[in-house]
């Protein structure tokens, strides 16, 4: 279990309107990392050098044990890669498909895939061109899942999907996790989601990685605080504030640091603690990125 | 049978029944046996792992999980619910710290032996809610005629609303 699948340190990569600033991030066997960003925030670019696509300007990526992008065909004989602008060949079915991915990978498992073709209601004898959208994903998904990889890397893999499908698409995310030894790097815009399959939790915005954690500590540590302070009085300082709404009579702080002792800190000074609100992983995300955007414009 | 698989779902299920009314049939005992997801979370609920405790801790206490009865493993629990695996590992904690479930390496999870059953259990979390009014009233400097009081008048409310069942976030 303490095998990294993913470790990635100090990655840099500059484009002319864009910088991808030091990444350091590391995935253990077995478990899902959830990565989420705006649009334009680095995710596709992290994605593509740790597929060894994009070669980085500097630092280390270790996939698999192998360094890319030197080793990618290596390592990718036991990653499943999805991404959005992936292509199949249109006038192709998704049969012709499917055998030959079989022939490329030993580890194809023929069983899994029909069993796959009906839950994710694709018909092999149809050609990709007549595929939605939709569609065209869960089919991309059926060809990484069905080899059976190691390490399964997806770059939005339920954008455009609707709620049966994405449902089915999870379910079969978390079945792979029945297997200790496989792991899933997954990016994605919808939080839900990631809130609910991540055990790890990566943000990113402007090229930088602003937070990576345990999601269970992140939902823990984040906390909206709703208080009422009498006139003569005043909010004491409090750790990991990164917002401060509401009236000067009724404030309500958002802080990354809470900790169940800041209610008697508060009673203290005579303040009152209304309500401790727990936080979405998406109100975590924006008040975080906008925390971090305040104190430092582009 | 395909029906049976547990990763297939209530909408497999409902699709298959949708052809002859004998495959109705099939639905109920599926249904009896309460299917798949024997735990039900819902995305407005809480938190996830808190979701978990609370409904096992209401299967133990209904009878439906008995002691030393196996449960699911971790990994297994988090496909059928589609949630991660470290939600279901913080919920099992829990659950072990409470002396509710017990953890055997490489075995797996079961219903503590000597769990309280049936009324304790609901009991236990009473007390737990009565302590923490006694020590949020000491706190703001309440007497303890103003706590007892207070808590009379909760009685008084109770009676007098109609009975709408809480949502899961708040009861337990």
């Amino acid at each position: 279990m303490n095998n990294l699948s993913i470790q990635m340190e100090g990655v840099s990569k500059r484009y002319p309107h864009f910088f991808l600033d030091s990444i350091s991030l590391e995935l253990r066997e077995g478990s899902v990392l959830g990565f989420i960003g705006a649009n334009g925030a680095g995710k596709s670019t992290t994605i593509r050098i740790l597929m060894g696509l994009v070669r980085q300007d500097a630092g280390s990526v270790q996939v698999l044990g192998h360094s890319m992008p030197a080793e990618q065909t290596a390592a990718k004989l036991d990653i499943g890669f999805v991404s959005e602008d992936m292509r199949l060949y249109g006038a192709a079915t998704l049969r012709w498909h499917m055998s030959f991915v079989a022939s490329m990978y030993p580890r194809w498992d023929q069983a899994y895939a029909d069993t796959l073709l009906r839950r994710f209601d694709l018909k092999p004898e149809q050609k990709i061109k007549g595929l939605s959208h939709g569609q065209r994903v869960k089919a991309a998904l059926l060809l990484a899942l069905a080899r059976q990889p190691r390490l399964l890397i997806l770059d939005e893999p339920t954008t455009g999907l609707d709620p049966v499908a994405r449902r089915e698409v999870l379910g079969e995310l978390m079945s792979v996790l029945t297997d200790e030894g496989r792991t899933i790097f997954f990016s994605s815009h919808n939080t839900l989601e990631v809130e609910q399959i991540s055990d790890h939790i990566a943000f990113i915005d402007r090229g930088r990685l602003i937070a990576l954690d345990e999601k269970e500590d992140l939902l823990d540590r984040w906390r909206r605080v709703r208080l009422m302070v009498p006139p003569n009085a005043a909010v004491p300082q409090l750790p990991g504030v990164v917002e401060v709404a509401g009236t000067e009579r009724l404030p309500v702080l958002t802080t990354s640091q809470f900790d169940p002792a800041v209610v008697s800190l508060c009673q203290n000074r005579g303040v009152t603690v209304e309500a401790v609100d727990s936080m979405t992983l998406e109100e975590i995300f924006v008040a975080n990125v906008q925390s971090r955007r305040e104190l430092q414009p582009a | 049978m395909r029906l049976f698989n547990v990763r297939d779902g209530i909408v497999n299920a409902a699709i298959f029944l949708l052809d002859t009314p004998k495959k109705l049939y099939i639905l109920s005992i599926f249904n009896m046996h309460t299917g798949p997801s024997k735990i039900v979370l819902s995305q407005t609920g809480g938190p996830l792992y808190q979701q978990i405790v609370n409904q096992v801790k209401q299967k133990i206490a209904v009878g439906e999980w008995v002691a030393g009865e196996e449960i699911p493993s971790i990994r297994q629990l988090a496909a059928d619910l589609r949630v991660s695996v470290i939600t279901v590992k913080r919920a099992y904690l829990e659950m072990e710290h409470a002396g509710l479930i017990v953890t055997q390496h490489g075995k797996g999870s079961f219903v503590a032996a000597d769990v309280a059953a049936g009324p304790e259990l609901f009991e236990q979390e009473i007390d737990g809610h009565l302590e923490e009014v006694a020590r949020l009233g000491t706190t703001m400097g309440m007497s303890e005629r103003e706590i007892v009081s207070r808590l009379r008048k909760a009685l008084d409310e109770t009676e007098n609303a109609p009975v709408i069942p809480k949502s899961s976030k708040e009861s337990l």
